[in-house]
């Protein structure tokens, strides 16, 4: 048998995974002898070298291509190996079945569409088949066939077979997996792999190979809302290009995109490619594409552009089913960095609920640590914002790793959004921004037109630091070098617009600080640096700070913070002043810090650098 | 031709996460079909720009129509070409007689090295495909290299879903794979697809001879072909069950594991 040689319509990717030494290897270089698929002379050259080390060959050597694989007879590895078929080509993922090659297996197995799952005859159901499956199922492979091999070695019986398939059945389904087939089969023979054979006259079900066909393309992705994340902004030419992959859904030109966490909005103007005539018009799931907007907004890498009525979630704080690979455990309260899509942020595990062992599904509560190859139902907290959906609902943006020192050392799905604290006001931040009516004059011109950005410095810490003092030295000293600043003083708005609210009243309070925020939102949008010395409304102070950060937001926030002794900071502060006072110092070092953000040009009267407003 | 669109859209990611992540990046040119595919893809990537130089560690062994064509396109998509040379040992007169690994790896891989310590890279993007030999088969997209370049192939780190490895210690770099995924048909249909110029080397002209893959000339042989186009070729690679590395002396035995071991490409 040859292999079909027409131009295949698509490619599929296969993962071959199962417990060590059950057979992966070897049905993989079966399959390929099988269906003439091996470069002539391979084989014959890995018997030579069988010859030569004096043992017997092996079909799984075609692949383990380490001499070390090789002498151990065990795939340390996942091979990559490429198969047409039938108008398909796939790329088939040799994965190690060794427990301590599990990060590898999952590497091989995180990008597959679908999975042959393969079971020993003799040794029936063992643990890493189990945990096997169960990851399949946390990595999002949805189509799985089990393959039974060494069925020569059964005698090719039909009630250890339905044994087999009967446990493994049930296991999968407490996953709800249910698989598209169960194959008996004997790779080292070649029975049920392309050809029938005659030893199991009793299974009429497909081969392996046409159960290889059975598997699906994936195609739903295309009709979900749409999701893409900002993979980079370009400025090689005249055109500012936004760059990214679309996973879920399409766009065209003319559509609405709105960004999530800034909840900046614009029109797509055109869609950039080169060597395509005409321009594309339009884009879909799966494709790497480019974009220019008809306004110019600052947007950046980690966004993730929606339509406006399908908006994915946005919040501090998530439920989801994390499996850990790195050589430390995942720890309580330890510091990770979180990659979602394009998105990075710190993170740190706020609750552990429960460690599943995968091996049987069995549940322990609780504990401080997650340990290597373990998989835990966590809730985890971010440092920002993040911009996620549930993964039941869309793959690629419920999904995320977690990166421990300077390897990806996990990854996990979302179950579920836990509410924060800021969710009611950044939903009205959100439905105020996408609402926002504009002038002629966008933040970018005004950005030009003043020499800087818009921000907002806010001052913290107890009465009698110097806040006040200060915060009105920092305006001077701005207004004095040409910027555009102006101080904001809570103090301001309390016989105005605050003029019906009670200082007494907790919920008044809570109204001040959203009027405070809204308030800075406007001086913002007017491109001004906003100079703010807010005083904690009687509130507890990290809240005040919390809700004007969540109502301003984009815009860049200095958070100062002023104390009498060398106290801790609040978590999110960007400079502490502590002791005794040099305040011609200290508003120095503050427009210094404007600089590094890119708020001030870094030369007073230079043209200045950025290119992007807020 | 929907594959090679997936495969394209796939190699576009990563090229733009390795622009985003590396400062210092730089990618490797031989002229060949592959890594001249592999710029056609970075151009696509980077809407008709080339945003990090292109590395061409020259053995000076090379087939001269090679550097002819090297230097047409350098000048004509406006390339910012870097040439390395590993001038000692050429002038200490090495070359193949000497021993096919030990000219590899004084010429290709310590050239390579040299180059990377020198301009300090820490990025360094390379058109190998997993079909072309088992150890390239087992590699990441993402592949980081030690002090010395060296593979630790044992001991390669997770690489999930489109989460690529792209934190490294200082002194050491990554080795970027957008082709990996891609076959040698593939890499000529999508020649055609996009008509993308290539060396003439590759066909047929006369004398029923082609090269299937290039490298040095005293290295490199051509196979028996009679393919005059990139339709010729694609119908003789649907046929063949030859490997496409046969003409490549430094693939026999356990060549390619132990060279790529220590930093080839």
């Amino acid at each position: 048998m040859t292999t079909t040689q027409t131009t295949p319509r698509e490619q599929l990717n296969i993962v071959i995974v199962g417990h060590v030494d059950h057979g992966k290897s070897t049905l993989l270089g079966r399959l390929y002898a099988d269906t003439g698929s091996l470069p002539t002379g391979k084989l014959e050259k890995v018997q030579a070298i069988c010859r030569q080390q004096g043992k017997e060959f092996e079909y799984a050597f075609l692949f383990d291509a380490f001499l070390e694989e090789q002498e151990q007879g065990v795939t340390i590895d996942t091979a990559r190996t490429f198969f047409n078929w039938n108008g398909r080509q796939y790329i088939i993922i040799d994965a190690p079945g060794h427990k301590e090659f599990l990060k590898n297996m999952i590497s091989g197995a995180a990008r597959a569409e679908a999975a042959l799952l393969v079971i020993d005859a003799v040794e029936g159901v063992r643990e890493q088949s189990k945990k096997h499956g169960y990851l399949l199922s946390l990595l999002g492979v949805k189509q799985v066939a089990v393959v039974v091999n060494k069925m020569d070695l059964v005698s090719y019986r039909q009630d250890v077979f339905q044994g087999i398939e009967k446990e493994y059945r049930e296991f999968l389904a407490q996953l709800k997996v249910v698989p598209e087939r169960v194959v008996p089969v004997s790779a080292k023979l070649g029975d049920n792999l392309v050809e029938r054979g005659t030893a199991m006259t009793w299974y009429t079900g497909p081969t392996v190979l046409e159960t290889l066909d059975l598997f699906k393309k994936e195609t739903a992705r295309a009709e979900q809302p749409l999701r893409f994340p900002v993979q980079d902004v370009y400025k090689f030419d005249a055109r500012r290009i936004v760059a990214g992959r679309i996973t879920s859904g399409r766009l065209k030109v003319g559509d609405r995109l709105v960004f999530s966490p800034s909840n900046k909005a614009a029109n797509i103007k055109s869609i950039e490619a080169f060597n395509v005539e005409p321009p594309p018009t339009e884009g879909q799931t799966g494709q790497s594409i480019g974009i220019t907007l008809d306004e110019q907004i600052f947007i950046e890498r980690g966004e993730i552009a929606s339509h406006e009525d399908e908006i994915p979630l946005v919040s501090t704080a998530f439920r989801a089913n994390v499996f850990w690979l790195g050589r430390r455990p995942l720890e309580y309260c330890r510091r990770y960095l979180l990659r979602l899509a394009t998105r990075e942020v710190d993170c740190e595990v706020a609750i552990i609920h429960r460690i599943v062992n995968a091996a049987d599904l069995d549940q322990r509560q609780g504990g401080n640590a997650v340990g290597r190859n373990e998989v835990a139902d966590l809730t985890l907290r971010t440092k920002s914002p993040l911009v996620f959906d549930p993964y039941s609902a869309f793959e690629a943006t419920g999904r995320f790793v977690l990166v421990d020192g300077y390897d990806i050392s996990g990854g996990g799905i979302v179950t579920e959004m836990v509410h924060d604290e800021q969710e009611f006001l950044r939903n009205e931040a959100r439905r105020r921004d996408f609402a926002w009516v504009k002038g002629e004059v966008g933040g970018e011109e005004r950005a030009q037109h003043y020499g800087h950005r818009a921000a907002i410095v806010l001052f913290t810490g107890a009465a009698h630091t110097g806040k006040s003092f200060l915060a009105r030295k920092l305006e001077a000293l701005l207004v004095a070098e040409g910027r555009h600043a102006y101080l904001l003083d809570a103090e301001n708005l309390r016989r105005g617009l605050d003029a019906d609210l009670s200082h007494s009243n907790e919920a008044d309070a809570i109204e001040m600080v959203r009027r405070y925020g809204e308030v800075a939102r406007l001086l913002i949008d007017t491109g001004l640096i906003v100079v703010s010395t807010t005083n904690p409304f009687g509130l507890p102070p990290h809240k005040v700070v919390q809700a004007i950060r969540t109502l301003v937001h984009p815009a860049p926030v200095i958070a100062v913070h002023m104390s009498k002794t060398d106290e801790e900071p609040p978590p999110t502060t960007d400079l502490h002043f502590a002791g005794p006072k040099d305040f011609d110092a200290e508003a120095r070092r503050i427009i210094e810090e404007l600089k590094r953000r890119g708020v001030l040009a870094h030369a007073i009267g230079a043209k200045p650098t950025f290119q992007y407003s807020i | 031709m929907k594959h090679l669109r997936q495969l394209e859209d796939q190699s576009i990611y990563i090229f733009r996460e390795a622009y985003k992540h590396f400062d210092n990046l730089a990618m490797l040119w031989s002229m060949g079909k592959d890594s001249t595919v592999l710029l056609w893809l970075a151009r696509k990537a980077f809407f008709g720009h080339v945003p990090f130089p292109l590395l061409h560690v020259d053995t000076s062994y090379k087939i001269p129509a090679m550097i002819e064509y090297r230097d047409r396109l350098a000048r004509e998509w406006r390339l910012n070409l870097v040439v390395g040379q590993n001038k000692e040992a050429l002038a200490a007169g090495m070359n193949h007689t000497m021993g096919r690994v030990t000219c590899c790896t004084a010429l290709k891989t310590t050239a390579l090295k040299q180059l990377v310590e020198e301009k300090g890279y820490t990025g360094i993007i390379l058109g190998v495909r997993a079909d072309e030999e088992g150890t390239r088969a087992k590699e990441r997209y993402f592949s980081p290299r030690d002090k010395n370049s060296e593979w630790d192939f044992r001991d390669q780190p997770p690489e999930l879903w489109d989460q690529f490895k792209t934190i490294f210690p200082e002194g050491t770099h990554i080795r970027i794979h957008p082709l990996l995924d891609w076959t040698e048909i593939n890499i000529w249909e999508y020649i055609k697809l996009e008509n993308i110029p290539f060396m003439n080397l590759y066909l047929d002209r006369g004398d029923g001879t082609r090269y299937r893959s290039l490298g040095c000339a005293p290295c490199t042989f051509p196979i028996k072909s009679s393919a005059r186009s990139v339709d010729d070729i694609i119908e003789e690679l649907r046929h063949t069950t030859v490997a496409e590395r046969t003409g490549r002396a430094q693939d026999e035995g356990r060549g390619m594991e132990l060279l790529r071991k220590d930093g080839y490409m």
